[in-house]
């Protein structure tokens, strides 16, 4: 092949590469981060009233976002139940945002997992969307002034321990 | 073969560094991926009726391979 | 100088792919357990008989599996009614895998044993898969090798040895929240003993025994694309094409549609098509004498048209807990030759089969 055309086909080459599938890989920033102020919003609830987030300034929150299409969210559930139970009277509030299309099939799943903690429903994803989740399932940890914490992406077996040495240390 | 190769390339992502647009996010989210998770979704439900079906196929048709299922096989002649 | 740059920019490009996805990770596949009733009838040939599998995960990182499949055959094929006599025959097959997750990756292990009075087939098997870019892209590289032990009825002198390679890559790319395709490349090498000790050729109208290259070498390409079309129901499309060394090449086509119907119904159907040219050395009455020879009808020119339904009932459900589900399906299948005769008839030859898997699935 001519150097001419060989240089041409080297260069296109590259520009249809760079404009092809591409990299997530140390781009920008995520929007929610440790030390950042958790951005309010407010969500539905499966019983009971709406809940916002600035309301609960002066507790220590929880966001776990879930769905029930979702494994390790599933398996997370009862973990997340007793740490409720446990700290809800110290001042600790767990908001669970789920994240399906089908509510009522979710408050089946809900109700089954025998959940405690208030569910609020988020099917237009725009509360996923302004957390920017990069994992499901997504908990993320706000001290009593209402700056995050704590991020944690997916869950594996053992995380609840590391969640509740958080939530104690951020009660105190 | 170089169509080939620039073709695996392309499959395969884009290039670091002398890009000079902004690299593509990943465009679905994690949570936007419920249709995909549902079993009808499956390239296989079951990989028992999947080896079945797979194995009648071999055994009477000259190609193989690219399946998707994994190991067994015999020449069963 | 530019083909080193461009390989060094390759290169950090992949490893930046392998760094996507931090702490995100891959599910170990769910406890489950099957057991099946498989029964395939056609063209004089019937192999019935039960499958099992089990798989349980082990302190969450590793998942096992084991299985077991019997074939019960009873061959009155073409080649066997026209050149011996039917027989009866009792296949088994043991595996064994091992599922290993790590954050964005899995590693599974296989080992597979076929044994049969005359053929006993041993598979290792290792597949590594990885997701990159946001859990959009999975990247999937494979390696099974085989070693076969060939032998024959009633003559133990006869006793030899094929060996297998297979290389697998594979990619599958989330396109949008409803539709997933996936591409799928793999090479097979065989060497060794790659006939049928039992079957014959036909050269100048005469019987000989065939006669085959002791080697071969093919290659398999898929495409894939799965959609979800918005009212509890999805489709697939898939295509095939096969290329060897033996020079045949091979097309498969294969659309499938499947849909729920309340809570506990799903139905699926599917039609696929398969065509393929025959080999260099196939020949249904060979009019030369040349090296190789064979009258094997999987090496002719031939296709078939298969048509098959699946319904699955969704028989006790706990969500979260356990699911059991009851499932039957059935496929048609016509095949029709266009260079193998039928020499009882002198016409080509076709025959039906039917397909047949009953199963109970279980999910805990």
């Amino acid at each position: 092949m001519n150097p001419a055309l060989h240089h041409r086909l080297a260069r296109s080459t590259r520009w249809v590469l760079c404009a092809a599938l591409g990299l997530a890989a140390g781009s920008a920033l995520p929007v929610v981060a440790p030390s950042t102020a958790a951005p309010d919003f407010t969500l539905r609830a499966m019983d009971g009233p709406n809940m916002r987030l600035q309301e609960q300034r002066g507790r220590v929150v929880m966001i776990n976002f879930w769905a029930t299409w979702c494994g390790p969210c599933r398996q997370e559930m009862p973990h997340l139940n007793r740490l409720y139970e446990k700290y809800k009277g110290s001042g600790f509030v767990l908001m669970s945002v789920n994240v399906d299309e089908d509510t009522r099939n979710a408050s089946d799943v809900a109700a089954k997992l025998g959940v405690k903690f208030p569910v609020l429903w988020d099917t237009d994803k725009k509360v996923s969307r302004l957390y920017d989740l990069a994992t499901m399932p997504s908990t993320v940890l706000i001290d009593r002034d209402g700056k995050v914490r704590y991020v944690h992406r997916g869950y594996l077996n053992g995380y609840e321990d590391t969640y509740e040495k958080q939530v104690r240390e951020m009660l105190k | 073969m170089r169509a080939g190769v620039l073709l695996f390339v392309l499959i395969a992502g884009s290039v670091l560094g002398g890009c000079a647009i902004k690299p593509i996010e990943p465009w679905v989210k994690p949570y936007e991926r419920e249709r995909l998770a549902d079993p009808i979704m499956a390239f296989s439900r079951s990989s028992l009726a999947e080896r079945h079906r797979d194995h009648v196929r071999d055994v009477r048709e000259g190609a193989r391979g690219a399946t998707g299922v994994q190991g067994g096989g015999c020449g069963c002649n | 100088m530019a083909a080193t740059d461009f390989w060094r920019r390759l290169g950090a490009f992949l490893g930046g792919l392998l760094a996507v996805g931090g702490a995100r990770a891959v599910d170990l596949p769910g406890d489950s357990a099957e057991a099946m009733f498989h029964s395939y009838s056609g063209g004089g040939v019937t192999a019935n008989g039960p499958a099992l599998l089990v798989r349980k995960s082990v302190m969450d990182k590793v998942s096992l599996s084991a299985s077991y499949y019997v074939d019960a055959v009873s061959n009155a094929s073409i080649d066997v009614v026209t050149t011996a006599s039917p027989y009866k025959e009792r296949r088994n097959e043991y595996s064994l895998g091992a599922d290993y997750v790590y954050r964005d990756s899995q590693i599974t292990f296989g080992l597979n044993r076929s044994k049969e009075p005359d053929y006993t087939a041993n598979r290792y098997s290792l597949d590594i898969t990885q997701e990159t870019f946001g859990g959009m892209t999975s990247v999937s590289l494979g390696f099974t090798r085989g070693s076969d032990e060939v032998g024959k009825h009633y003559s133990p002198e006869f006793a030899d040895i094929a060996t297998h390679w297979q290389y697998r890559v594979g990619l599958t790319q989330i396109l949008t929240p409803r539709w997933i395709a996936s591409a799928n490349f793999e090479a097979i090498s065989d060497d060794g003993y790659l006939g049928s000790p039992y079957r014959i050729a036909r050269v100048f109208g005469a019987a000989v025994p065939e006669r085959n290259p002791r080697t071969r070498s093919s290659r398999a390409m898929k495409f894939r694309v799965n959609g979800d079309l918005g009212s509890h129901d999805a489709m697939h499309v898939e295509y095939r094409y096969f290329w060897d060394n033996w020079a045949i090449k091979a097309h498969t086509l294969e659309g499938g549609y499947s849909r729920y119907f309340g809570d506990r119904w799903l139905a699926d159907a599917s039609l696929r098509y398969y065509r393929q040219g025959h080999a260099l050395f196939y020949s249904d009455n060979a009019q030369a004498e040349t090296t190789y020879v064979s009258r094997n009808r999987q090496l002719s020119t031939f296709d078939s048209i298969g048509l098959g339904g699946k319904v699955s009932y969704t028989w006790r459900k706990e969500p979260g807990k356990y699911e059991v589900k009851l499932n039957g399906s059935y496929e048609f299948v016509r095949f029709k030759y266009s260079d193998f005769t039928d020499i009882r008839t002198g016409s080509a030859y076709g025959f039906n089969a039917n397909v047949l898997q009953l199963y109970v699935s279980a999910t805990f």
